[in-house]
């Protein structure tokens, strides 16, 4: 790893000042950052440790919804009664995310900020092209081994998968992430890779992420996610699904449903086409699998990864169904 | 780069290093203080076996920076027991083979300490979950569970 210079921050003011400077990056929890600088992918002149700041810890949670501090971290927001009760989907995400230690080290800040898994984008000495890396060098995972990359959302650019579980249930259910006075959908934060896969969030330099606000509803009170891996736990997702509902009067009838898959985009990638398509419609196991098929709408497989095409919409569907169990 | 001074407690005692920004905790404990109980396996942050606690969660020290564990408190597998006598979980592990080669086992026992302390431990089922952060590629774990389950049955009574 090659060396920096250490700077603690003292406040969220100044901290967004010196991590405005030329290779200069904010330091948090450090699960990706550190590692990454490790592996030659991320080589900072200059750090600034944030997790000293006061007050950005901080987990409300009350009718209208749930404002978390960007440095609270990802095992107290699981744990954490309101969370669990008003949004299950995120409480779940979180812990069925990573490790405890990591869980105790990781902040929801950087939670947003993690960096895909795509293990030629993690491994420079080996494979030098990678446009997420270098703008302009090539993709090396474009016809190599493809198990783990992303059918929907990827372009001729870069094909890596976003690897995260917490900013799916957060695109479910609408919440928006606060860069000091702005605030932005989570879902407009995780850009598509397009041209530009170097850029993958809507932040510039000088913000800082400071909170993420996650609006109350019914379907998110009534919510899973489901996560299939190849491993029990300690994985990440081959294919997962954030999903919320809410049933009229009579129990049956779909009033609300969100729908946002993990582990087979390149962004947490919500699917709308899903919902309509059954928003309105009594609950019905037939129903629900052949409206779950339109959540993989324009997928495209590299051969290897043809499988999360299959599995994505019934993870949907499983989700959906073990909802509706439970009216 | 700059050596920065670094105060370190760590199992109760101040340490003052001089330190590059970049050494992790993981090399400050094992490499400038001897504390070579935390052990390191994959420095990737993948595999467990570098588990200490910092302010009493359990933590990776080999994607922890030294200077950000600064004004924390640190324990590491060395400072578990209490004049001469095991840990509980330490005697569990013992007592039921816990391990192999045991290269694994500090980083085992911290992470089961802090399981028990979270209320993580309350079936074989939670157990296998919460402790899924620790990899033995020995293939201990049913005896790791068993350790577990023996130390927070301990813990509750």
């Amino acid at each position: 790893m090659r060396d920096f210079s250490y700077l603690r921050a003292t406040s969220a003011d100044a901290a967004r000042q010196a991590a405005a400077l030329p290779g200069a990056m904010l330091l948090a929890g450090g699960t990706t950052l550190i590692d990454l600088a490790k592996c030659g992918v991320a080589a900072p002149d200059t750090l600034v440790d944030i997790t000293h700041l006061k007050g950005l810890d901080k987990i409300e949670v009350n009718e209208r919804g749930a404002t978390i501090g960007a440095l609270a971290r990802m095992s107290h927001v699981a744990d954490h009664a309101g969370i669990k009760s008003r949004f299950p989907a995120v409480s779940e995400a979180l812990w069925q995310a990573a490790s405890a230690q990591l869980r105790n080290m990781a902040t929801i800040g950087g939670n947003l900020m993690q960096r895909t898994r795509c293990p030629y984008f993690r491994d420079p000495s080996n494979f030098p092209a990678c446009n997420k890396r270098e703008p302009g060098s090539g993709c090396s995972a474009i016809g190599g081994v493809t198990r783990g990359h992303a059918v929907l959302g990827a372009s001729d650019a870069c094909i890596a998968m976003y690897p995260g579980d917490l900013a799916v249930a957060l695109v479910a259910f609408d919440a928006t992430v606060h860069l000091g006075e702005r605030k932005l959908l989570v879902d407009d934060f995780f850009l598509r890779p397009g041209a530009t896969p170097d850029r993958e969030h809507a932040i510039e330099p000088g913000e800082m992420i400071t909170a993420v606000e996650i609006p109350g509803s019914a379907a998110a009170r009534r919510s899973t996610y489901l996560k299939i891996r190849d491993r029990q736990s300690y994985e990440f997702a081959a294919a997962s699904a954030a999903v919320g509902i809410e049933f009229e009067a009579d129990g049956r009838t779909i009033r609300d449903l969100r729908v946002a898959l993990g582990g087979v985009a390149t962004k947490p990638w919500r699917a709308r086409a899903v919902e309509d398509a059954l928003k309105g419609k009594v609950l019905e196991p037939d129903a629900v699998r052949a409206a779950s098929r339109l959540a993989v709408e324009g997928a495209v497989d590299h051969g290897a990864n043809h499988y999360k095409i299959e599995l994505a919409p019934r993870v949907v569907a499983r989700a959906i169904l073990k909802l509706g169990e439970t009216v | 780069m700059t050596k920065i001074p670094i105060h370190l407690d760590i199992n109760g005692h101040r340490h003052e290093l001089q330190l590059e920004p970049r050494v992790t905790l993981l090399d400050a404990l094992r490499e400038r203080l001897g504390l070579t109980g935390t052990k390191k396996g994959c420095d990737h942050g993948q595999c467990g076996a570098c588990t200490v606690h910092v302010d009493g969660e359990r933590v990776l020290a080999c994607l922890t920076l030294a200077a950000q564990a600064e004004g924390r408190t640190i324990t590491t597998i060395e400072g578990l027991a209490r004049e001469g006598e095991l840990h509980p979980v330490q005697a569990a592990f013992l007592e039921q083979d816990a391990f192999q080669c045991g290269y694994c086992t500090s980083g085992q026992i911290m992470s089961a300490v802090a399981c028990i302390r979270e209320g993580h431990a309350g079936s074989d089922e939670e157990i296998r979950e919460y402790m899924a952060g620790n990899l033995c590629r020995c293939g201990a774990y049913p005896h790791i569970v068993a350790a577990v389950r023996q130390a927070a049955l301990e813990a509750a009574s």
